[in-house]
């Protein structure tokens, strides 16, 4: 008789072009790139961050099935409004898990409404698409959850090298990023690696435009409730002002602009 | 100090340019003649004085007495007219501007013209005794409008009042909407003002006396009679109104006086003021010029004016609140927009007035309404986006679509109605309800509340799944039904209320040849949209009780609803729209030769509505308050903001030309990481809007306290959207909870 052991089951990655899965919308987002954004939240992820604030995006079928002209219909109304205030943002779930079917969106949305695309991703994926992927893509909002491979893995579920290997090659295609750490008290908000994260991102200068550092809070504990998960973090607290600020001031003091 | 210096020797319109509106009224050619347009930004206002910020925490202490029992004094014995009371002054030595509506701030007068049971009704309900002469004048010697129209009424329009399926009737209240163009006291004096009435009146003595020349002949008599009330009244204060205002200080405080006389006549629905801070900045901009007056004392006059408008106080009852929460007056000012000649109507004034928001804090009256056009100054733009993220006091209005209607000396009456100051006005009408009128499609006019039949000779759907085209069918003939019984209601009313409460001096600060529009409107748009477009896109099964009433509806699959800019069902509600509009106009009387238009605005009477309509087919349950005004129906616009605003600006302004009234809400953490983000990102928000025809929008900017009355009142804040680290939640679905988790959050800095 063997012992299960507990296996994580992850989504493999969707590989088709013409078609996607869509898991909602929204169309007046402003902090998830410059200006008014209108943002795509791609289903799937492998990642099991356990701060996820909407796991509801998890499973790849959980969404829409939708195809490149979908997601131009969505905007195409909007797109004069979203070409002077700001333009699209494709988030998820994981963006990359979709890369075939995101690039080939991104890329009509540029040459049909000239519009500021960003990616919002954490980059492990990166492997998977060739360089003129990016061709369409003007900003990546690149998250980094941890510093620590170790503390990585286990706040992730996943290695944390693919993260820092697609920093330093936007560096190298020469890509505008934003870089996105969530604080959570206890699990990412030790001195040591922020500051360990902090040198990092220096060295990626000057392709680094901001560091967003978002503290962690409780919306998303009703959805773990609802999908039947055990929130690990349902307990931890939402940092202070104050703590978010020091961890900024690490960054700063790096000569790095934060928010 | 409130004694003004008698008129000095000079010449009131030295220094001012154009000759045409010396002659006749003609405020508009003085503005157009004679203002400084502003292109820069905000950096030029003063903060209050000492004098100004101890006067309104002197005020602050009867406020908040008056928050804590509802109304705190009443001149229950002395029916209000312009000259009824003596001066009054909440403090004589230190205001700059005076004039207060009995001879106590915050105590209110008694109308009953409007109708003796609101005053009686209103006097008992906050503990006040009615008065026995009064009683005994309004019963025995004095006929109110509302017996008037009490006295025509049909027994359908009546069962369609009590039912809720034509709601918000001006008929046992002042009907209000008007404004008066209080800026020609200022500009011409009374003297002048007189001789123009005695000329319009004189000008009939030979046409045909036949009824609408007599009527016409009398209200000329009592508008000249009013004015000449109104110098008695300015009187009392020391002020003497006959000739022109010769300093920005007489300026404002003659067109203050002029509109405290209407405020003093008439317990309208809605007093509004105009569009008086251009003008007023003519006068500012010349003695800043000559040297008399400097920035702080310019700001201070302004601070002065809007604390008198702050406390405009009317007896109103615990139902007309119910209807429209909050004991609001919408003393709506309108501010900004473009001339016809491309000049912008922004002065420094526009910015002055709008600065009171932080020398005074927010408040929701005076009602500052923002002319919005994407040419607007860049400067102004974003100090508009500034206040409203700092207070969401501001709503904003599409300056070029009704420039084009109504040209560019409009102003906004209430909350969305425009009209050319004194030279239009408008016979406000409420609003038919189109989500119940569609359950009676269903019924064949039987209410599914009462089960008594209020629309009589229409057949029931007996179909156990409705079927869109039958639905249709019947909806439009029950439309028809809606439309004739709710224009002959408006008939009644308005003819009523210029025979016995007559707005002696707001018509007397008009042209006497006016445009009238006969105000109709439609509640429930969003729902009765999106119950079509369940039956056209879902199965629609209907559930009747045991005497055979549609009393539920179980869909089956899902539809596409307003507010996510999908064609399929907001094509329906500018259909909607449209349809209704052109059953109106079908109608073969209009009070006056009024012209009929509509809105899509329910104010908060949303929640009322919501109450007196059953469960609908979109599945909205029974009793559940209705989305306000054109907005989309609560949680179903599920793509945010911009999508929501998309849908909303679809419906077309051509058949709703009294107004679209949208409501959107978005924390200001989530308009952007900095200030002139959040700045930036809202003004370009509000040029995508109005670029793409939206018509109005409420901005919701929240604060702490808007935050806390969300937790309190879920059903006024539909779309509040909180953003945290790239996702967005719905506030009033989070718990309580989590609710003061983000407040918590939302306002540590203040902490």
């Amino acid at each position: 008789m063997t012992i299960p052991v507990p296996q994580q089951t992850f989504e493999s990655p969707h590989e088709a072009a013409c078609h996607g899965f869509l898991h909602s919308v929204e169309s007046g987002a402003a902090v998830d790139g410059p200006g008014m954004r209108y943002v795509f939240f791609m289903a799937g992820c492998m990642f099991r961050c356990l701060y996820c604030h909407n796991p509801d995006t998890w499973k790849l079928h959980n969404g829409r099935r939708v195809e490149v002209e979908d997601l131009l219909e969505e905007v195409d109304s909007l797109a004069s409004f979203l070409k002077f205030a700001g333009g699209v943002t494709f988030s998820g779930g994981e963006p990359l898990m979709q890369a075939a079917f995101v690039g080939a969106a991104a890329q009509a949305m540029k040459d049909r409404y000239g519009l500021h695309i960003a990616l919002d991703t954490q980059g492990y994926l990166h492997g998977t698409v060739e360089d003129d992927w990016f061709d369409p893509i003007d900003l990546v909002m690149l998250d980094i959850k941890h510093s620590d491979p170790e503390k990585y893995r286990e706040l992730t579920a996943q290695p944390l090298q693919p993260t820092l290997d697609f920093a330093k090659r936007l560096v190298r295609l020469g890509k505008s990023m934003r870089i996105r750490y969530v604080l959570v008290p206890g699990w990412t908000d030790a001195l040591e690696d922020v500051k360990r994260l902090a040198d990092f991102v220096a060295g990626l200068d000057p392709w680094v435009e901001m560091v967003e550092v978002l503290p962690f809070h409780q919306m998303g504990t009703s959805k773990w409730d609802k999908l039947g998960l055990d929130y690990k973090l349902r307990d931890t607290r939402t940092p202070t002002r104050d703590e978010a600020e020091a961890a900024r001031d690490v960054f700063r003091s790096r000569g790095l602009k934060t928010c | 100090m409130n004694v003004m210096a008698p008129a000095e020797i000079r010449d009131p319109w030295d220094g001012f340019s154009g000759d045409e509106w010396r002659n006749s009224v003609d405020v508009r050619g003085f503005i157009q003649a004679n203002y400084t347009p502003y292109e820069g930004d905000a950096a030029f206002l003063a903060g209050p004085t000492t004098r100004t910020t101890g006067l309104w925490e002197d005020l602050g202490v009867l406020l908040k007495q008056e928050r804590e029992v509802g109304v705190l004094d009443v001149s229950a014995d002395t029916p209000s007219t312009i000259t009824a009371h003596d001066a009054g002054y909440i403090d004589k030595d230190r205001e700059l501007i005076v004039g207060l509506q009995t001879d106590a701030p915050l105590k209110r007068a008694i109308m009953p013209n409007g109708g003796l049971r609101m005053v009686e009704n209103g006097l008992k309900a906050f503990g006040f005794e009615p008065d026995a002469t009064v009683h005994e004048v309004w019963t025995k010697y004095r006929k109110s409008h509302n017996q008037g129209v009490f006295d025509v009424y049909s027994p359908e329009i009546v069962a369609c009042r009590k039912s809720g399926v034509i709601t918000g009737l001006p008929d046992a209240y002042g009907r209000g909407r008007i404004i008066g163009d209080y800026r020609r006291v200022a500009l011409y004096g009374i003297d002048f003002l007189q001789a123009q009435k005695a000329e319009e009146r004189s000008e009939l003595d030979n046409a045909v006396f036949d009824e609408h020349t007599l009527r016409l002949r009398e209200e000329l008599a009592e508008q000249y009679r009013a004015l000449g009330e109104l110098r008695e009244m300015g009187l009392k204060y020391g002020v003497d109104l006959s000739m022109p205002a010769a300093t920005a200080r007489e300026a404002i405080q003659f067109t203050y006086l002029a509109y405290l006389a209407a405020v003093k006549e008439q317990n309208g629905a809605a007093m509004s003021i105009g569009r008086i801070s251009t003008f007023l900045d003519v006068y500012i901009q010349r003695d800043l010029e000559n040297g008399s007056l400097t920035e702080e004392e310019a700001q201070e006059l302004i601070d002065d004016m809007v604390i008198k408008l702050r406390i405009v106080r009317f007896l109103r009852t615990p139902d007309y609140d119910e209807l429209f929460s909050g004991d609001p007056t919408w003393v709506t000012e309108s501010i900004g927009g473009m001339g016809l000649d491309g000049r912008t109507l922004v002065t420094k004034t526009s910015m002055r007035v709008l600065h009171t928001l932080y020398n005074l804090g927010p408040a929701p009256e005076p009602n500052l309404t923002v002319l919005w056009s994407a040419q607007l100054p860049r400067g102004f733009k974003d100090f508009c986006a500034k206040v409203s993220k700092d207070t969401s006091a501001i709503q904003y209005e599409n300056d070029d679509l009704m420039r084009a209607k109504w040209g560019d000396d409009y102003g906004i009456a209430c909350c969305v109605s425009a009209m050319a100051i004194g030279k239009q006005m408008q016979f406000f009408g409420a609003r038919a309800n189109l989500a119940k009128a569609l359950l009676y499609a269903i019924n064949g006019g039987v209410d599914e509340k009462s089960g008594k039949v209020v629309a009589p000779g229409f057949e029931a759907i007996t179909a156990d799944v409705l079927d869109y085209d039958e639905v249709l069918a019947h909806f439009d003939k029950t439309m028809d039904w809606l439309a004739q019984t709710y224009v002959k209601a408006l008939n009644c009313i308005h003819y009523m209320h210029d025979k016995y409460a007559y707005e002696r001096i707001e018509m007397a600060l008009h042209d006497r040849d006016i445009l009238r529009t006969m105000a109709c409107g439609i509640a429930g748009l969003s729902i009765a949209a999106d119950s079509l477009s369940a039956i056209k896109h879902a199965k629609v099964e209907v559930i009747r009780n045991d005497a055979g009433l549609a009393v539920d509806y179980k869909i089956t699959g899902s539809y596409p609803a307003f507010g996510n800019n999908d064609d399929r069902v907001d094509d329906i509600a500018a259909w909607l729209t449209e349809t209704f509009m052109k059953k109106v106009n079908a109608q073969p009387f209009f009070y006056r030769d009024s012209m009929p238009t509509q809105s899509i605005l329910t104010i908060t009477s949303n929640v009322v509505y919501g109450k007196k309509t059953g469960c609908t087919p979109c599945g909205r349950r029974a009793g559940e308050p209705f989305a306000p005004g054109a907005n989309p129906m609560n949680g179903r616009d599920t793509k945010g903001f911009v999508a929501a605003g998309a849908s909303v600006a679809k419906l077309p302004y051509e058949h709703a030309q009294d107004g679209i009234s949208w409501t959107a809400s978005a924390t200001p953490d989530s308009m952007g990481h900095t200030e002139a983000e959040q700045v930036r990102n809202l003004a370009n928000c509000l040029d995508g809007f109005t670029q793409a025809g939206g018509f109005h929008v409420n901005v919701n900017m929240l604060s702490r306290e808007t935050l806390e009355d969300a937790m309190e009142h879920p059903e006024k804040y539909p779309q509040l959207t909180v953003r945290v680290s790239g996702y967005a939640v719905n506030f009033v679905k989070l718990t309580r909870e989590q609710q003061l988790d983000v407040i918590g959050r939302t306002f540590h800095a203040g902490m």
